[in-house]
Order: structure tokens, then sequence, then C-alpha cells
């Protein structure tokens, strides 16, 4: 039991529960945005399940594969991978067992759903991680893509099929990573340079860069209002969500006009709180 | 200053306040009011949730007197509208001058005590607006006396608004450490006054 209980307190780092809980709440809200029944509790605990295992799953198999470049980053050198507490070995296996199992969980579910799902740990683990993260800083447009993939999947097992508003939730979600991950890649440009990893600070340079976050949180506020009307969401809570957009967008404009660390930090966290506030709007709508 | 987790838990419940009267304490009045009180809480619960994030040292901002003049102006705009029907055109341009002569004697060098004349003027008006009219109204039997709630609540962003100003100026009425330690508690009483005063009335 004890070493049970040491391997989850080894191996839980490398899930990176925040992250994963926070595209599983994209995932639910997808899937209560189709208004199906939403208390089917063997549905919810199968999308719940399998999404958590395929999350985890790339996010495990990307921290094995960046090993050697997490070790460089002062922000990463602890994580098992590159500290060495764990074996590349144990955590590629982990991340594979994770993975079948959640995509083998998904397509028994739905086959379509089991496809979203299956691009989406696809896009991450090999388009981004191992094929573009370390040439172009473009990359992270493929990160994105698979960090919308979860809303997307969960609003296509609640509806059958793909319609314009699941896209647009995706693309929501899509457009609200860089705002998270571009502030990031400002925050840690030493350690991005040490590893040698291309970001778009280093690439463009930081004007250039929130320029891009600005443009890109104006584009997420945009297609999350979309959608939320889309989806028919009552008048109050529309006006919710656009108070929460506009306190994002003048954030976007402050980083624009009025740079500084304290205004980048608020954005990175500001832009957290409203993707999370706003698929709580989704998942309320509903019930 | 860093925040303690009692001030982060008043100012969630701040913020869930705000959100509820955005999302519905409103629903059910006419354009112009919805627009006021939705700006009036969304700038407090979007104002709550930086205080969250960044802590109470975002309060010396100066973006902050600005920023704190628009909860008082669009509150009282929105009172005005619903119970002073002839005086709606000239309160809502009193408001918008008002607001832009802030923002101009803000944004430019101005000499002289213009700048804070035109805040204190534009504030107290706003503020003697969301103090007295709810109070008038209830005592009146014009509303029911829960309305008395929404002239608290206004008697309260007077007093921080207040407590701020006088920081900003220099002479503190109170230790900076003291009303940054008051402030959260202020701000959900202040909000909770203002949710259950609409509710009320």
């Amino acid at each position: 039991m004890k070493s049970i209980a040491a391997k989850f307190r080894l191996y839980w780092p490398l899930v990176k529960g925040l992250q994963t809980g926070l595209l599983l709440a994209t995932g639910l809200a997808g899937y209560m945005s189709a208004r199906c029944p939403v208390f089917n509790l063997g549905m919810i605990l199968g999308l719940s399940g399998s999404l958590f295992m395929s999350i985890s799953g790339s996010t495990v198999l990307n921290m094995w594969w960046d090993r050697d470049i997490d070790a460089k980053m002062r922000r990463t050198q602890k994580r098992p991978t590159s500290s060495g507490n764990a074996t590349p070995k144990e955590v590629l296996r982990l991340g594979l067992i994770l993975s079948v199992l959640g995509v083998g969980w998904a397509v028994a579910l739905d086959a379509l759903y089991g496809l979203v799902v299956f691009a989406g740990l696809f896009f991450d683990v090999v388009i981004y991680s191992m094929w573009l993260k370390r040439r172009t800083c473009w990359g992270i447009v493929w990160g994105g893509i698979s960090g919308a993939m979860p809303i997307l999947a969960g609003r296509v097992l609640g509806l059958g099929s793909i319609d314009w508003i699941g896209v647009t939730l995706a693309l929501g979600v899509l457009f609200w990573i860089p705002t998270h991950t571009l502030t990031f890649s400002m925050k840690f440009f030493d350690d991005y340079q040490a590893a040698g990893v291309p970001t778009f600070p280093s690439t463009y340079g930081f004007a250039f860069t929130r320029t891009t976050i600005a443009v890109s949180s104006v584009l997420a506020a945009l297609a999350m209002g979309a959608a939320a009307f889309g989806i028919g969401m009552a008048w109050g809570f529309l006006r919710l969500l656009g108070v929460l957009s506009a306190g994002l967008l003048m954030l976007a404009f402050a980083i624009t006009f009025r740079p500084s660390d304290r205004i980048n930090f608020s954005l990175f966290k500001y832009a957290s709180i409203y993707m999370l506030a706003a698929m709580i709007l989704v998942v309320i709508e509903v019930l | 200053m860093k925040l303690s987790g009692q001030d982060r838990m008043l100012l969630l419940i701040t913020v869930l306040l705000a959100a509820y009267q955005v999302s519905v304490g409103i629903d059910g009045l006419s354009t112009l009011p919805i627009i006021a009180y939705t700006i009036a809480f969304g700038v407090l619960l979007v104002a709550g949730l930086l205080l969250f994030i960044l802590g109470l040292d975002v309060l010396d901002s100066p973006i902050v007197v600005v920023i704190s003049t628009i909860i008082p102006l669009s509150l009282s705009i929105g009172l005005v509208w619903e119970y002073l029907a002839s005086y709606r055109t000239p309160y809502l341009l009193f408001s918008i001058i008002g607001f832009a002569t802030i923002i101009l004697t803000r944004s430019f060098p101005v000499p002289g005590k213009l700048p804070v004349v035109v805040l204190a003027v534009v504030h107290g008006i706003a503020g003697m607006t969301i103090f007295l009219l709810p109070i008038i109204f209830a005592l009146t039997g014009q509303a029911r006396m829960g309305f008395t709630l929404v002239g608290i609540g206004g008697g309260l962003i007077g007093l921080g608004g207040l407590l701020l100003s006088f920081l900003k100026t220099g002479k503190p009425i109170l230790s900076r450490e003291t009303i940054f330690n008051i402030f959260p508690g202020l701000l959900l009483v202040m909000t909770t006054a203002y949710v259950a005063g609409f509710a009320l009335r």
C-alpha cells in the first residue's frame, strides 16, 4: 500500500493536475452544451475517465519526450522526469498505458468522440512536442489545437456530430491558449533560451508577442460569446460572460500599451479564471 | 501587501455576489438600468478579481481613481432612470460630462486643484444620489424598506472612496495598513447591501 502511495506521489506531478483539470472542465462543459440528458451518470463517468486518462497520458508522454530540455530549465528541472526520480522507461510506460486506456475508452463510448480525443493526443504529442516544438515557435498553434479538442470532444459525445457551435467553442479555447502560453514564454524567457526552445518572444520580440496576446484575447472573447449565443445561453449569463470578456480585453489592451511584468502576470491568471468561469456558465446554463 | 486567506475568501464572495447581480439580480428591468447596473457590478466583479490576483497593492495604481468613479456613477444613473424620470436626461449628461472631465484632468497635467475639485463634485453627487435616493423612497413608502440597504451600500462605498482618496493625497484618515486590512470586508459588506437592497426593494 505504501509503495502505491509513493508511486502516486511520484507520478502525480507528471499529470499536471491543474491543467488537466481545466481541460477536463472544458470537456464536461462541451458535453453539457449539447443539452443532451446531462444526468446520464455512466456517460459523465465515461467522458471524465476517458478524457482524464487521454489528457494525462499525453502530458506524461510530453514530459518523457522533453525530459532533456526540462532539465535545462529552472522552472521544470524538478520534474520527476528531469530530476531522475522517475526513470524514462517507467514514465513512457505510464504515458502509453494512460493514453491507450483513455483513447480506447473514448472509442468504446462513441467512435467519432474517440477520433476527436485521439486527434487531440496525436496533435499534442506527435505534431507539437516531437515534431514542431524545437523547430518553430508556431508549434504552439498545434499545441493550442490539441488543447481545444476536449471541449469539441465533449460536444461531439453529447451531440453525436460536429457542428459550428462545437468548432466555435474549440476556437474559443484555441485563441485563449496563447494568452496563457505566450505570457508564460515571456515570464520564463531565459529558461526557454537556455533550453534552445524557439518562442514568440525570442523569434519576434516582446512587442509582437504582446500584440499577439491582445489579438488572441479579443478573438477568444468573440468566439466564446458567439458559441454562448449559439447554445442559447440566457441573457443574464450572456451579460456576465460579456463582463468577464471585457476584463480580459482590458488586460489585453493594457499589456499592449502599458506593458509590465505585473500586467503579464495578471493577464495570465485572469485568462485561466476567465476560461473556468466561461465553462461554469455553460454548465449552469444547462442545469 | 499580500492577501491573507480570509481576505481572499471575502473577495471571492464579493465577486460571486457581483456575478449573481449581473446575471440574475437585474433581470426584468428596462434597457438603460440594465446597462448601468451591469457596468457597475461588472466593474466591481473585475476589480474584485484583480484584487484577488494581484493583491491590495493594486489600489496604489492611479487608474483606481477613474475605475472607482464608474461604480457610483453607473449605479446612480440606473437609480435615477428608474425612480426620477424627469431627471433622466440631465443626470445622464452630467454623468457623461463628469466622467469625461475626470479622465481628461487625470490624463493631462492640469494646474491647481481642478482635478480634485472635479473628482469631489462628480463623486459627491453620485454618492449622495445612491445614499439618499433609496432611503427617501423607502421612508416615503414609494419602495419597500429593504431598499434602504442600497443607500447603506452607497454610504459604505463613499466611506471607502474617502479613505482611499485621502490616502492618495498624503493625508490619510487611517493608516494605509488599516485601510488595506478593512478593505476586503468593506467591499463585501457594501456588495451584500447592494444585492440585498435590490432584491428586497
